[in-house]
Parts: structure tokens; sequence; C-alpha cells
């Protein structure tokens, strides 16, 4: 990366793009880019041709397994590579008419697994009567995507590992790097020894211990325009560093691509990397990852209520190609019913291993 | 044509090779990939001794290709500079140790 652009980034990364008014907090701006260049020259393929050649096209929902529901864009931390665009500025917020109708889709929905995401989820007001509520409706797989620092962010914050423990929530959460340098640079300075302390506040109440059911699993994504290697091997390393350095026990490691959307598209073409980034996502493209992406077991619920086939879509508003496209017009069986929308992104998913929000896929 | 010799684009036509020339592109490609797999020695150590070799022999592409890989393979950048000290040592040790012939030499020509 040249050196000249590195505290332009680091100085705008502190708010996040829609506050900066930056072109790119355009959704048609970021899918003009994603169309454009390379797969408008006819040098890469576009996602739907490359789906094509396998018979995946259109794409179409396997069975539902996971709802996952955006509570919210407001955040603790103004992540670089963040695919939201969320942080402190965000006012995005999920209200508790919004969680009605959520609640009462969560207790007739075929899905196994309720992922709750943000933002920071805590940092929606009605964030705890909503999990109570939710808990209650006995879904298999509760998921609490945790970014860790919140939990060190406030007072009122530092119960959350005992909370998680009283409603079995299963905790999920972000940590790019065993090190203190590659975390703060992509996270911001101070979040790597937060998290650290989060995780051992969360290891003390039982999460995360080898034969413990309260399930803490960590998400890595790469610090910069690189794809994630192996997730075993990676699992590996994370699990012995963390454990000499700090003694702290987690279940598993998944890996994710960064996706080429909102200020990691915003990073990647301000350090000149778009291009090589999109070619390594389509060389890395990997058939045998598409049966099994996300987006085809996976619906995602926005902060206000729409419907998109994943978190991605959703935050390049590509709302979900069937009548029912609001969770108050909910109807699983014509939800299901429905080819998935695509764009050049999509090939973040089906990059090596493949990637979705629980991991590798292929 | 690009008017120098080295384009960093150049590195991802590296498959290409192979067009001018299938069976022996594909057994190369076969065998490189045979040899970066995990063995006795790990992907990781493999990647971090491509990176020193890929200095020592001071191929730009191999440079970008091994310094992304260890990045992918959460390999830090402290060690990423001690094995390219490591090639560094090596290849100034074989200049270096060249000059005992040099000793010898003088010593056999001086009176």
């Amino acid at each position: 990366m040249e050196q000249s652009i590195l505290p332009e980034i680091k100085k705008a990364a502190k708010k996040s793009l829609k506050a900066r008014e930056n072109e790119l907090a355009s959704t048609n701006k970021q899918l003009e880019i994603l169309n454009g260049g390379p797969f408008a020259e006819g040098e890469l393929p576009y996602f739907k041709d490359k789906i094509a050649e396998i018979g995946h096209a259109p794409l179409r929902p396997r069975k539902l397994e996971i709802l996952q529901i955006n509570v919210g864009y407001m955040c603790n931390q103004v992540c670089e590579h963040c695919h939201v665009d969320a942080g402190p500025d965000r006012k995005e917020i999920m209200t508790r008419e919004t969680m009605e109708l959520c609640l009462e889709v969560i207790r007739n929905t075929g899905a196994h697994t309720l992922d709750l995401t943000g933002g920071a989820p805590e940092m929606n007001p009605n964030f705890r009567w909503f999990v109570e509520e939710a808990a209650k409706a006995g879904i298999q797989d509760f998921i609490v995507r945790s970014n860790l620092t919140i939990i060190r962010a406030n007072k009122k914050y530092y119960d959350l590992p005992d909370f998680f423990k009283k409603h079995n929530v299963h905790v999920v959460s972000s940590m790019p790097h065993y090190t203190r340098g590659k975390t703060d640079k992509q996270r911001g300075d101070g979040v790597f020894d937060k998290s650290i302390k989060a995780l051992q506040e969360l290891n003390a109440v039982g999460y995360g211990m080898p034969d413990s059911s309260l399930r803490l699993d960590l998400v890595y994504n790469p610090s910069g325009a690189f794809l994630p290697g192996d997730q075993e091997a990676m699992e590996r390393d994370f699990k012995k560093a963390l454990k000499e350095d700090f003694d702290i026990d987690f279940h598993s490691l998944f890996a994710i691509t960064n996706l080429p959307i909102s200020r990691f598209l915003d990073y990647l073409i301000a350090s000149d990397n778009y291009e090589d980034y999109m070619y390594a996502l389509v060389d890395a493209y990997n058939p045998s990852a598409v049966a099994n992406v996300m987006c085809t077991n996976t619906i995602s619920v926005s902060w206000d209520g729409w419907l998109y086939d994943c978190d991605f879509n959703q935050m390049l508003d590509l709302k979900v190609g069937s009548k029912v496209k609001h969770i108050k017009d909910y109807n699983e069986d014509i939800l299901n019913d429905r080819n998935i929308v695509i764009s050049q992104h999509c090939y973040g998913c089906t990059a090596g291993a493949g990637s979705s929000c629980q991991g590798t896929v292929a | 044509m690009a008017n120098s010799y080295y384009d960093p684009a150049d590195l991802r036509k590296f498959g290409k090779i192979t067009e001018w020339s299938e069976e022996l592109g594909t057994k190369f490609f076969d065998y490189y990939g045979k040899v970066f797999e995990e063995g006795a020695l790990s992907a990781r150590e493999k990647s971090l001794i491509a990176l020193a070799v890929a200095h020592v022999v001071k191929c730009p592409y191999c440079i970008d290709a091994y310094t992304k890989d260890g990045l992918e393979r959460g390999i830090t950048k402290e060690e990423m500079m001690e094995a390219v000290h490591a090639g560094a040592a090596i290849e100034s040790g074989a200049t270096l140790v060249h000059g005992v012939q040099m000793m010898n030499k003088y010593n056999k020509l001086s009176m």
C-alpha cells in the first residue's frame, strides 16, 4: 500500500461512510463498481455466468435453517473492514414494534438457528427484552454476534456474560488476530486488550471451556486485502496462542472472507487493491462451495423489517426477489420459492473453502 | 506490451505458461502444488522458506505471492522479516566464505 494513503484512511475511519457523506455510502455507487471494471471489460466473468456453468443459475434456496436479524447499525467500534458501515454515528435501530413482528416469526419458523447481529446488537435499548422473549421460543441454536469490547465498554454491559449464560445464548465474537498489532490496526487502538479481557470473563462463567455447552466461537477475518487461510490451521494457531499467552479457551474459529462492499470496498479502492482482490476472489472460485452458500439457507432481516438473502445484500439494499419483502408479510413457503439476488460480491462467499457467517462451507 | 520487464499483473497470468506447453506446465504446477501441501514440514513453515528463497533469487512475483500467502496464513511481519534475514545471511555467507579462497590465493601468490 502506498504510504501516503494510510493516514487518510485511518483518519477517515473514525466515522462511518454515511457520516462522512462518502459516495460509497450509496448502494447504487457500490453496485456500479461491482458491475463495472474488469467485469464490464470482459476480463473477469460475472458471478451469474460462473454459477450457470454448473447449473446453479438462478441460485435457489434450500431449506431455511437460519433466521438472521440485524437489530441496528449502531456500534461502539468503527472497524476499517466493516461491511455494515456501522459505528456510533449510525442511528438505524430496530424498534420494539418491529421486534414484536420478528418474535411472531421466531415462534413459528422452521429455522433451527436464530442469529442476532448488528452493529453491536447489545446497544439496541430493547436488546435484553428481545433476547428474553426470543429465548422462550425454544429455538435450537440462539446466536448473538458480540464484538467483545462492548462487554467492557460501559458498566451497564459488564454483566453481559451472565446474561448470555442465563439465556443459553451461543456467543460468536470477532477476533481478527491473536496479536495486539494486527487486531488494533483493523478494529482500533485498545480493542485487543479489551477483547482479551472480555474473552477471559466469558471463560470465567463457563463459555468456551472444552466440555462446556455454553458455546463461544470466534470469527477471524483478514486484516487487509487478502483471503483467509485454512480455517483449521488458523484455529490451531489461535487456540495455541490464546491459551499460552492469555489462558483463553474457545470452541471453533470461523474464517470469513471480507466481501468487497461498504468500508472494505472503500479501503480496497483507496489502497489500490480493488482489482487484484477481485481477481483473487475469482481465481479462488470453488464450484463446490456454491450449493452451500449461506443465502441458500438463510433469511436476513434488517432493522426496519425488510427481508434479504443475506446480511451483505442487506447492506447493498438488494431486497429478496419475492412478493414477500417485509417481516410484516412474512411467509416462509412463499419466501423459499424465490431466486436469490446476486452480484459480483458473491464471489467472496465461493472463494477457497467458501465463506459464511458460520465459517467455511465447502 | 508493457515497457518494463516486470508487470505485477503478470503474476496472475502465471498459469498461462501451460498454454504453450501443456504437459510440462501441468507437471510443474502439480509438483508445485504438492510441494506446498502439509507434510513433514507444515505448509506454514514452507511458506516462510519460500519467502526467504524469493528474496534470495530476487523474484518480485514470488515476493508478492509469498508475502500475501504469509498474511493469509496469519504469519506475522516479525516472522517474515526473520525469514528474509535467514535467506540474506546464507546469501552473504555464501559470498564471504569465498573470502577464504581469496586468502588462499593471496597467500599462495605472496612471498
